[in-house]
C-alpha cells in the first residue's frame, strides 16, 4: 500500500524491493493524485485529491470497524484499544471538529481531558507552550504525560462506551465510503476494493506494508496523516511483525541520520528534549522527561543525556556541575526554520549557516526564504555547487521586480566548496534505520572539504578565538571537549570520522572499552556516549556499520549488513510478532518468539524486548523503566507499553486524527463546521499572505488544486542534477502537469506556455497535458489538480522558476512542519509577466481575492479570532 | 552449418567471426514489464562511456526528453501513455468525471515539430514551428495508441503508461557491420558489435545499413558511435553499466541461451497473470536478423515503441542479389554465345 509517496520516482532503489515483491505475488497498490512512475507498475491506482488522506484512511477504519475485521487478539493486547477514557472527554463528533478542551485565543488544547481513567494529567492550562517548542516532536509518545499508567482502567471487552475501541468507532462512525467519494473523490467501488485487499491480507498468516513519504508529511496536519496510518496498521495487526510495518521513506542519502543526531533546534541526538528555559537543573530536565509509573526505556533518559553530556564536555562535566547541565542551550520559544527566516526579514538575525541545502529554491515560500537571506550581516553557504542561496542576491526573482538591489543588499556571502560524498569517509544512515559505512573513494579536488573538516576546524578556530574570554556565555565553548583525531599532519588535518563513529558509540569511561549498547549506559558520568540510540554501532571494537556479508552467506534478515539502530534490530517492536503467550502468530510470519528452555526471547531478528522478561510477567507495582514492562507490553518506548490507537498525549491537535481541509482549499469541510486544522501554525504577515478558503470568500480566484513533487531526474532543489549535463537533459524546463480537461477549460495548449497563480506569486512553465491527471468530483463539483516539479531555479544548465514560491507559510503544530503538499492556485494560459508588471498583477490578484492579513488566520471557524503576528 | 551465412538462425556468431576459441555469446534481456522510466541506464551508460549531452529541450513526448537512440544517447527510455489498460491492472479512472483523451492533442503539438527538426535525436520537437509555417495536416507517429483505439470515446477510463529502455540490438547477422569498408566495425568474442572511432572513417554506410535506425555519426567528427554492450566492462567480468545501475532488474546482463530462457519464461508467468499482450521482440532466431543480442519482452506492438515489425538486414539478400545477377550474367553469355553459334550457323 503505496499512499503519500511516488516510490518509483522518488526512492527507485528501494522501489526495487517492491518490483521484487510483485514478483513473488504481492500486490501493489497506489494512491496519489496523479498517475505517476509508481502508478505505471502497480497493480492497482487510485486517484484522490490531495489534502484528504485522513478521510481516505478514516475509511478504511471505518471498515475494519463496521466489519470487524480487525486482529483481535493483536489488538486487545497490545494496543490501548481497551483502556478507558475519562468522562470529561469529548469527540470531534460532540464538538463539530474540535475536541474537548480547546481555547480560541492560543489555538491550542488544554490535553487534561484526553486522559485515561485513573491517571493523571500534567495538569497544563492550555497547550501554548508546548505549541511554541514543538513539544510533540520533543518528547511525542515516549515521553511523560501519564502519571499512573498502570493504573489506567479497562475494559478487556473492548465494550465499554468509554473504551478506546468504541471511541475509535464512534469517532469515525461517518467516515463512510460515501462520505470518501464526497472528499476524496474516490468512486465508492474502487474504495471498497481497496479496503478488501488491505483487510484479506492482514491476518496471523499474512501482513500488508504501508509506505509513505513527505506526500503525507507536508500538510497542516501531517503529524496526524501518520497517525491515521499507524491507528489503521495497528488495528490490522500488521505492526511489529514481517512484512507490515508504516514505512516512512525519507528523500535523501543521510536524511534519516539527520534527526537521529539532529539540526533541529528542539532536540538533542538520540530524539532526547533540548531543554527549555524552564529546565533550571538536570533534575529538572529528568523529572520533565519522566512520570510515575512511567514504563520502558524512555525512563532512562538520565543516563542517555549525562552519556551525552559526557561525550561533549569529557571531564568538565561532574556530578557537582550536573554534568554541565548549564552549558546547554536554552530554548525560549519557536526557533524553527521558518520563523528564523521571518526574523531575518525582521532584522533579528545577523548571520545564517546553510550547509548541504538551497532554501532559496528548496523550502515553502521561495520569495520570504530570499528576503530574509537578503537582510543579514553574514551568509555561509557549503555546497557541491554556486546555488540559488549563494547567488540570490545577483540573479534572484526579486532583481527583476526591484525588491532586492545588489548594490544595496548588505548580506556578505561566504561560499565554501564542499566534498562530495565520494570523496569523504563516514556513514549514511537510510530510511531503515542502516547505517552504512562508506570510504572515501577519491580525494576531494581543490578547496573542497568535508563537513567534518569544516565543522571541527570552526570548531576549533572559535575555541581558539574565545580561550581567554572571560564571558560567562563563553564557558560552554571553553568547556566543549573538541578534541577528536585527526589524520594526517599539521593543524587542517582531517579529523577522524571513525573516531567520531566511536564517539557516537560510546566508551566505559573506567575502563576505556568500548560499550556493547545503550543497556550499558550510566548515569553517574562513567559512560560516554554522542547519540544513545546509535550505541552498538561500534560493538567489541568493530565498525559494525561497514559489515558487507553478502546476502547469500547469512539468514533472511541479513543481520551483517551494515548495522540498524537500535541494537541491529530490523523491525521495530518485534515483540509483538508473537503473541502474548510469547508464540508466533504463524509458522509463516514468525520473527521472535519466547524460547522457554533457555528462558529468553530469541527468533531471526534481534528481540526488541527485555530479553529475559517472559510472556506472562506481570510487573511489580510501583516499578517503573525497563522493570515495569509486562510480558505483553511490546511497545517498550511508550510509557505504558502499549501501542496508541488513542492518544492522550503527545499530540497537540488531538488524540485522535481528523480530516481537516488544508490551509487552503477549494471546498467546505464536508465532515465539520471546523475547517482546517483549529491548532495550525500561520504567520498572519503581510509577505506570507493566505489563499481564502470556504467560509472566506475570494477562493475562487484559485479554483484549483496544486501540489508539486519531485522527479526521479532531478534532485530536490536541483543543486546536484541541475549543474550536471546527463541529468538536465533529461529534464531540461520546469512544467506544469495538466489534464486534458483543464486544458479545454483553460486553453492550455501542450508545450505551450503557461503561469500558476497563489496569493504569493505567479510561476511560468511549459504545459504538458497528459491523461495522467483526471479531474474529480468533490461535493458534487469537479476539481482539477495540477503538479508541478519543484527543482528548477535560476542557476545551472536548465533553470525555470522557482514552484516553491507558490507556497506561503503554514505549519503543523505538532512537529512545524511546513504544508507543501497542497495549496489552491489558478493557471493561466501565457507567460507570466515580468518584473514590476509581476508585482503589479499579484496586487490586482490579493485584492481580487479581497485578501489581507488576517485571511487564512481564523483557524478555528466556529470562533474566527485571528492569529496574526500583531495579535498572535 | 555453413560459414559466413548472411541471414537465419546462426548458433556461433563469434566463432562464425572468425574466434576460435571465445566466451559464450552475451546480451541484454530488457524486460519492459518492470521498467519504472527512471532513466538510471542512460546516466550510467552516458557516465561510463563519456557520451556526450544530447540537447536540453523538452520534447511534449511524455517524460521522454531523449528522443531517440543516436550516437549520444545509446540507450533511450520511451515513454507511452495510452488508453489501455495492461492485463488486469487497474488505472483508476473509472467512475471519474473525465472527459475524452488528450492524447491526439499532444501528439498533434509533438508531430508537426517532429517534421521541422533538422535531425533525429533530442532536437526532436524542439525547434518552435517557424511563423506562419504549415499548420499539422496528418498524424503520423508519434500518436502511440493503435488507430480506432480513441474513436467516438467521450469520456477517457483506460490508462496505461509504458516505459522501455532501448538499445542497439547486436544483431546476430549486422547489418552495420556487414557493409562497413574499413574494419571499424567488428564482432567481438563475446558476439556483441562494436565500433571502433579510431578506424571509423566517416562514411556512414552503417547508418543506412542499420535495420533499427540505431547507428548515428556525431555531427562534429561524423565518426560512427553506438553501445558496445561495454566491451571494456563485460571483458573484465562486469556486467554493462546500464544493466548494474537499473534498480529494477529491468535490463538482466547475461549469456544469451539463458537470457532467452529466462524471457521465455517471465512471458509464461505475464500471460498466466492475464497480460495476454506481453509478447517478446528480438528472441527469434529465425526472424530477419537471426535474432537480437539485445531482445525485449514488449507489452504492446514494436511500433509503439518506435521499433520496427520486422527488421530485416539488409544484407540478407545480397546472395540473392548476386545469385540474379550472376543468373542474367550467365543468361547475357549464353544469349551472346548462341547469338555467336546460332550465327555460325
Amino acid at each position: 500500500m503505496i499512499i503519500g509517496s511516488n516510490m518509483a520516482e522518488a526512492h527507485p532503489v528501494g522501489f526495487q524491493w517492491v518490483m521484487e515483491a510483485k514478483g513473488h505475488g504481492a500486490r501493489v497498490i497506489h494512491v496519489d493524485p496523479r498517475f505517476t512512475r509508481t502508478s505505471a507498475v502497480a497493480d492497482t491506482y487510485v486517484p484522490i485529491r490531495a489534502g484528504s488522506d485522513i478521510a481516505f484512511l478514516g475509511g478504511v477504519i471505518h471498515h475494519v470497524l463496521d466489519n470487524d475485521l480487525d486482529f483481535r487478539e493483536y489488538v486487545a493486547a497490545y494496543t490501548n484499544a481497551s483502556f478507558l477514557v475519562g468522562e470529561d472527554f469529548a469527540d470531534t463528533e460532540d464538538l463539530d471538529g474540535l475536541f474537548s478542551g480547546y481555547d480560541p485565543a492560543t489555538g491550542t488544547y488544554s490535553r487534561d481531558s484526553w486522559y485515561y481513567a485513573g491517571t493523571r494529567p500534567p495538569g497544563e492550562p492550555d497547550g501554548s507552550r508546548a505549541k511554541a517548542f514543538s513539544e510533540p516532536l520533543q518528547a511525542g509518545a515516549s515521553g511523560a504525560g501519564i502519571d499512573g499508567a498502570a493504573d489506567a482502567e479497562r475494559d478487556p471487552t473492548l465494550q465499554h462506551p468509554r473504551c478506546v475501541y468504541q471511541i475509535l468507532k464512534r469517532h469515525f462512525a461517518r467516515y463512510t465510503p460515501e462520505m470518501v467519494e464526497r472528499v476524496c473523490g474516490v468512486p465508492q467501488e474502487q474504495f471498497l476494493d481497496l479496503c478488501r485487499a488491505w483487510t484479506a491480507n492482514s491476518n496471523r498468516e499474512r501482513t500488508t506494508a504501508l509506505v509513505y513519504s513527505v506526500g503525507w508529511t507536508q500538510h497542516s496536519v501531517g503529524a496526524q496523516y501518520i497517525r491515521t496510518g499507524a491507528i489503521l496498521q495497528l488495528l490490522l495487526g500488521n505492526v511489529g511483525r514481517p512484512g507490515g510495518g508504516v514505512f516512512a521513506l525519507r528523500g535523501h542519502a543521510s536524511i534519516q541520520g539527520s534527526t537521529d543526531i539532529p539540526t533541529l533546534f528542539n532536540l538533542l541526538p538520540g530524539y532526547l528534549a533540548m531543554p527549555d528555559v524552564e529546565h533550571t537543573d538536570l533534575d529538572a530536565w529528568i523529572a520533565d522527561q519522566r512520570s510515575a509509573g512511567h514504563k520502558g526505556y524512555g525512563y532512562d533518559v538520565d543516563a542517555y543525556l549525562v552519556s551525552l553530556l559526557k561525550e561533549y564536555f569529557g571531564d568538565a562535566a561532574t556530578p557537582e556541575n550536573g554534568f554541565g547541565f548549564d552549558w546547554l542551550p536554552r530554548i525560549d520559544g519557536d526557533h524553527g526554520t521558518y520563523r528564523t527566516v521571518m526574523d531575518m526579514i525582521d532584522g533579528k538575525v545577523s548571520g545564517y549557516f546553510v550547509l548541504g541545502q538551497n532554501p532559496a529554491v528548496g523550502s515553502a515560500h521561495g520569495k520570504l526564504q530570499r528576503l530574509g537571506l537578503a537582510n543579514l550581516d553574514w551568509l555561509v553557504v557549503r555546497d557541491l555547487n554556486e546555488i540559488e542561496t549563494a547567488t540570490f542576491w545577483k540573479d534572484s526573482p526579486e532583481i527583476e521586480t526591484g525588491e532586492i538591489v545588489p548594490e544595496r543588499c548588505r548580506t556578505e556571502v561566504f561560499l565554501m566548496p564542499a566534498a562530495s560524498h565520494v570523496e569523504k569517509e563516514g556513514t549514511f544512515t537510510q530510511t531503515q534505520r542502516m547505517l552504512q559505512w562508506r570510504t572515501k573513494a577519491v580525494e576531494p579536488t581543490g578547496d573542497r572539504r568535508s563537513e567534518l573538516w569544516f565543522t571541527h576546524h570552526l570548531g576549533r578556530l572559535v575555541r581558539e578565538r574565545l580561550a581567554d574570554s572571560t564571558e560567562p556565555r563563553d564557558v560552554p565553548v571553553q568547556r566543549l571537549a573538541w578534541d577528536y583525531a585527526t589524520e594526517g599532519e599539521g593543524p587542517w588535518a582531517e579529523p577522524s570520522a571513525d573516531d567520531v563513529l566511536r564517539r557516537i558509540n560510546g566508551y566505559d569511561l573506567s575502563t576505556g572499552e568500548l560499550l556493547p549498547g545503550y543497556l550499558g549506559l550510566k548515569a553517574d558520568g562513567s559512560t560516554s556516549c554522542g547519540c544513545w540510540i546509535y550505541s552498538g554501532v561500534y560493538a567489541d571494537g568493530v565498525n559494525q556499520a561497514a559489515r558487507r556479508t553478502p546476502h547469500t552467506e547469512q539468514g533472511p534478515y541479513d543481520a551483517e549488513w551494515g548495522w540498524t539502530w537500535p541494537m541491529n534490530r530490523r523491525v521495530l517492536y518485534n515483540r509483538a510478532s508473537a503473541d502474548p503467550e510469547g508464540r508466533p502468530w504463524s509458522e509463516r510470519k514468525k520473527l521472535v518468539w519466547w524460547d522457554a528452555d533457555a528462558g529468553e526471547w530469541t527468533g531471526h531478528d534481534v528481540p526488541d524486548f527485555p530479553a529475559r522478561i517472559p510472556p506472562g510477567h506481570v510487573a511489580p507495582q510501583g516499578s517503573t523503566g525497563p522493570e515495569a514492562l509486562c510480558g505483553d507490553d511490546p511497545f517498550i518506548m511508550q510509557p505504558d507499553g502499549k501501542a496508541w490507537l488513542f492518544a492522550p498525549h503527545g499530540l497537540l491537535d488531538g488524540p485522535l486524527p481528523t480530516h481537516y481541509e488544508p490551509h487552503e482549499s477549494p471546498v467546505r469541510n464536508p465532515l465539520y463546521g471546523q475547517q482546517g486544522n483549529p491548532t495550525r501554525k500561520v504567520y498572519g504577515r503581510p509577505d506570507n499572505p493566505s489563499n481564502p478558503s470556504p467560509p472566506e470568500s475570494g477562493g475562487q480566484m484559485f479554483p484549483y488544486v496544486l501540489t508539486a513533487a519531485r522527479l526521479t531526474e532531478h534532485h530536490t532543489a536541483g543543486g546536484m542534477s541541475r549543474q550536471l549535463p546527463y541529468l538536465a537533459e533529461l529534464q531540461p524546463a520546469l512544467f506544469v502537469e495538466v489534464s486534458p480537461e483543464l486544458a479545454r477549460e483553460r486553453g492550455l495548449a501542450h508545450l505551450g506556455d503557461a503561469h500558476v497563480v497563489t496569493s504569493r506569486t505567479a510561476v511560468q512553465a511549459r504545459v504538458v497535458v497528459t491523461d495522467r491527471l483526471a479531474p474529480l468530483r468533490i461535493e458534487g463539483r469537479v476539481i482539477h489538480q495540477v503538479w508541478l516539479p519543484y527543482h528548477f531555479g535560476h542557476t545551472g544548465l536548465v533553470s525555470g522558476d522557482v514552484v516553491n514560491d507558490l507556497f506561503g507559510v503554514v505549519e503543523d503544530s505538532n512537529v512545524f512542519i511546513q504544508e507543501s503538499k497542497v495549496t489552491t492556485c489558478d493557471v493561466r494560459p501565457g507567460p507570466r509577466p515580468r518584473g514590476q508588471e509581476l508585482l503589479a498583477l499579484m496586487e490586482q490578484v490579493r485584492a481580487a481575492a479581497g485578501i489581507t492579513v488576517e485571511t487564512g488566520t481564523r483557524i478555528s471557524t466556529s470562533h474566527g479570532v485571528p492569529h496574526t503576528e500583531e495579535s498572535p | 552449418m555453413s560459414r559466413n551465412r548472411l541471414s537465419g538462425p546462426l548458433d556461433d556468431v563469434a566463432g562464425d567471426a572468425g574466434h576460435v576459441t571465445h566466451p559464450p555469446r552475451v546480451g541484454f534481456f530488457t524486460d519492459t514489464s518492470v521498467c519504472i522510466g527512471c532513466k538510471a541506464c542512460e546516466v550510467a551508460c552516458k557516465e561510463w562511456n563519456s557520451v556526450p549531452e544530447d540537447g536540453l529541450d523538452l520534447l511534449g513526448m511524455s517524460f521522454d526528453n531523449t528522443g531517440m537512440l543516436g550516437a549520444n544517447s545509446w540507450r533511450h527510455v520511451a515513454f507511452v501513455e495510452q488508453s489501455r489498460p495492461t492485463g488486469r491492472q487497474d488505472p483508476g479512472f473509472d467512475g471519474l468525471p473525465t472527459g475524452p483523451s488528450g492524447i491526439p492533442d499532444t501528439a498533434d503539438a509533438v508531430e508537426p515539430r517532429l517534421r521541422e527538426a533538422p535531425r533525429g535525436g533530442s532536437e526532436l520537437g524542439t525547434s518552435p514551428l517557424p511563423p506562419g509555417g504549415p499548420e499539422p495536416q496528418e498524424l503520423g507517429m508519434p500518436g502511440f495508441d493503435r488507430p480506432g483505439d480513441l474513436a467516438g470515446a467521450d469520456t477517457r477510463t483506460d490508462f496505461r503508461w509504458l516505459m522501455a529502455s532501448d538499445v542497439c540490438k547486436h544483431c546476430t547477422h549486422a547489418g552495420c557491420l556487414d557493409v562497413c569498408p574499413t574494419g571499424a566495425l567488428f564482432r567481438t568474442e563475446f558476439g556483441t558489435v562494436v565500433v571502433q572511432q579510431d578506424i571509423c572513417n566517416g562514411c556512414g554506410y552503417c547508418v543506412s545499413g542499420c535495420p533499427y535506425g540505431v547507428i548515428d555519426r556525431r555531427e562534429h567528427d561524423g565518426r560512427a558511435n553506438k553501445c558496445t554492450l561495454c566491451y571494456d566492462r563485460i571483458g573484465d567480468g562486469l556486467e554493462p553499466a546500464c544493466a548494474k545501475a537499473c534498480p529494477t532488474d529491468s535490463i538482466q546482463f547475461g549469456e544469451l541461451d539463458e537470457l532467452r530462457e529466462r524471457a521465455d519464461r517471465r512471458l509464461a508467468q505475464l500471460h498466466d497473470l492475464g497480460v495476454g499482450e506481453a509478447r517478446l521482440y528480438g528472441r527469434d532466431p529465425d526472424d530477419g536478423v537471426g535474432g537480437d543480442g539485445a531482445f525485449f519482452l514488449l507489452l504492446d506492438e514494436p511500433e509503439v515503441y518506435g521499433l520496427p515489425p520486422d527488421p530485416q538486414v539488409p544484407t540478407r539478400y545480397a546472395p540473392s542479389m548476386w545469385r540474379r545477377a550472376g543468373a542474367a550474367a550467365a543468361a547475357f553469355a549464353l544469349a551472346g554465345i548462341a547469338a555467336f553459334v546460332g550465327g555460325r550457323r
